[in-house]
């Protein structure tokens, strides 16, 4: 993985002070070719985007427009390429060989699969949570703190009230306040998917991509998350994929539609679901295909 | 088959009466089958009981030689002088340098091996292609197979002489010598269990820390070897195992000098261990002989230092699987 470390900068707390020099450490004013948006959270564009697991499809030609402070859910068949669409935007399919792309994937006007893209930068705007939850083998504060300490952040006190605040966010503050050294792994999966958001939240993103969340969790911390996520709009971009429809209509304002490693419908969630323009989204929403 | 019923209806009826078997055992079966089980579970805990009873063996046995040698000579004397004059008038059974000779040749050779054989694994596990890994792998683990009187030979006829010559060492068998032979030795055990242990480290991990932004070294040291410790422990351990118990080796390349190094970091001095000592002198004792009894009290020594090694490795292991960290 290349990349440098951008420098370090102060860490201040979540939402409010996004400022664009903070948020944006390696893209200089020369290189933003388009307008960045008046919300802190990113846009992300796609233009006719394409990527190829060697002579397999990934997702052909998608376009699309993902807005700042929406929660965007991406739905769709298994195989359809949703997972695959979401791992682009962090560059996470850079791990599996024999991967590339055409079209352009615009993060805020900064093409994504630039080779002059840095990677770590990215990757902090970026958060990521996971289909299972994935907590490091350490403590809890450890693995909250990791984002950070990469960044550079070495005081003590001020870890401290970026794990307090991150945990906070995350909704999980309450139940590991009192044994933020004990291991990760002895919490429950709901509690660890939660401590993997306060993770991600931790290394400040302003684009928060979630690869079905849920599906590891019982209803109850499901439940959880979806508020969670509920609240977290405000000040994220957040894209979801989910292979539950219900909760798609529940959290997004929009949605995507997936089949076949191409988009085929994309628009407001009600719209979607009440009215879709396209057969294929009607057949997939009343439950008669995929 | 059909049953008349009282109403003349005909029921069909599987033909069941003679074919199935009755629910019940009867008591010979049922006598019979507690003696199989009874027979089955002795014969499997006779089986495991023949590995445990051979190193349980093995330790009484050692133990019960050695005894008439610590009468007669004392423990403290055998422990804390360097005096090892068997032949003398009287003999003298001063061990102190050869349990250090083997330590130190030890310690070297896993100072040597085991920074090697971790980067090696990372390498392997993180850097190259799968192709190349398994490619390279099974050459690595060759090493393994090279019997250890060979690697002697080559320590004596081409380390030694090159060493000699360019190094400028007076003697080309010394602790150097021994030392990286028994790290090379060490190598494919250390590397080739680290190696599927980094390996085991889940994609999820990986993802997890890439996707905070760490680049692909961060990944590595501060996730995957952390997750992995627990295996490259004990790959470290079972090299060490291997470094202190190697004989023939040693025998023929540490210089079999008793004494204890001086200083400490001059690598190029001779020194014996107590495999060496055991494997060249045992053929010479006179069976129940002081002599004899006293290398029995070596191996003493030799089985404690590689069982407390032994210990040592499962405490660490339990420690490392266990679910809370402070």
């Amino acid at each position: 993985m290349q990349g440098h470390r951008p420098q370090t900068m102060g860490w201040t707390p979540i939402p409010e002070a996004m400022t664009m020099e903070i948020s944006r450490p390696s893209v200089t004013a020369s290189q933003i070719t388009a307008l960045p948006s008046p919300c802190p959270c990113g846009v992300i564009k796609a233009e006719a985007f394409s990527l190829y697991y060697g002579q397999k499809v990934g997702v052909r030609n998608v376009s699309m427009e993902i807005y700042p402070c929406t929660v965007t859910a991406i739905i769709g068949p298994s195989g359809c390429g949703k997972s695959t669409f979401l791992r682009s935007i962090n560059r996470m399919n850079d791990l599996i060989p024999g991967v590339r792309t055409e079209g352009r994937l615009l993060l805020d006007g900064h093409d994504i699969y630039d080779k002059r893209t840095n990677l770590v930068s990215l990757r902090q705007q970026v958060g990521m949570v996971f289909q299972r939850p994935n907590p490091f083998p350490k403590s809890i504060f450890d693995n909250v703190a990791y984002g950070p300490r990469l960044q550079g952040i070495r005081n003590r006190m001020q870890l401290q009230q970026i794990v307090e605040q991150s945990l906070r966010a995350a909704a999980l503050w309450n139940e590991v306040k009192d044994g933020l050294n004990k291991s990760a792994l002895a919490l429950s999966g709901g509690q660890q998917q939660r401590l993997c958001i306060a993770r991600a939240l931790a290394t400040r993103p302003r684009i928060l991509l979630m690869d079905e969340p849920c599906s590891a969790l019982d209803p109850i911390a499901t439940g959880r998350i979806e508020d969670l996520i509920e609240q977290l709009k405000a000040s994220y971009t957040i894209v979801i994929v989910t292979h539950n429809m219900q909760q798609a209509a529940r959290i997004s304002q929009w949605t995507a539609f997936f089949c076949l490693g191409e988009l085929i419908e994309y628009d407001r969630t009600e719209r979607i679901f009440s009215n879709p323009t396209n057969k294929q989204t009607e057949d997939y929403i009343s439950g008669r295909f995929g | 088959m059909t049953i008349e019923t009282k109403d003349h209806m005909a029921l069909p009826v599987v033909a069941a009466d003679r074919t199935y078997r009755p629910l019940y055992l009867t008591a010979r079966e049922d006598l019979l089958g507690l003696v199989a089980s009874w027979v089955g579970r002795c014969l499997l805990f006779a089986i495991t009981s023949i590995s445990i009873l051979t190193v349980l063996l093995i330790f009484v046995f050692v133990i019960y030689q050695s005894i008439p040698f610590l009468q007669q000579y004392g423990l403290a004397s055998f422990l804390c002088s360097t005096d090892w004059y068997p032949q003398a008038d009287p003999p003298r059974f001063g061990a102190l340098a050869l349990i250090i000779g083997s330590a130190y040749v030890t310690i070297v050779s896993m100072a040597i091996a085991v920074p090697i054989g971790i980067l090696a694994a990372v390498f392997l596990s993180e850097v190259v292609t799968h192709q190349i890994r398994n490619m390279v792998k099974p050459v690595i683990e060759v090493l393994a197979a090279i019997p250890s009187v060979a690697y002697g030979f080559f320590a004596i006829k081409a380390l030694a002489p090159w060493m000699q010559e360019y190094l400028g060492i007076p003697t080309g068998a010394n602790a150097l010598n021994a030392s990286l032979v028994l790290a090379i030795m060490a190598l494919p055990t250390i590397i080739s269990v680290s190696e599927d242990s980094i390996s085991a480290v889940g994609r999820e991990l990986r993802e997890a820390a890439y996707s905070l932004g760490s680049t692909r070294l961060e990944t590595t040291v501060k996730v995957v070897i952390p997750a992995a410790h627990s295996g490259i422990m004990a790959a470290v351990v079972l090299g060490t195992m291997r470094a202190i118990g190697e004989t023939m080796v040693v025998w023929m390349a540490a210089g079999n000098a008793n004494q204890i190094p001086s200083p400490w970091w001059d690598l190029t001095q001779s020194v014996r261990t107590m495999t060496a000592t055991i494997a060249g002198e045992m053929g010479e004792t006179a069976k129940g002989s002081t002599h004899y009894s006293a290398l029995f009290a070596v191996s003493v020594v030799l089985l404690l230092m590689t069982s407390v090694l032994n210990v040592i490795s499962n405490i660490l292991l339990g420690r490392s699987l266990r679910p809370s960290y402070t």
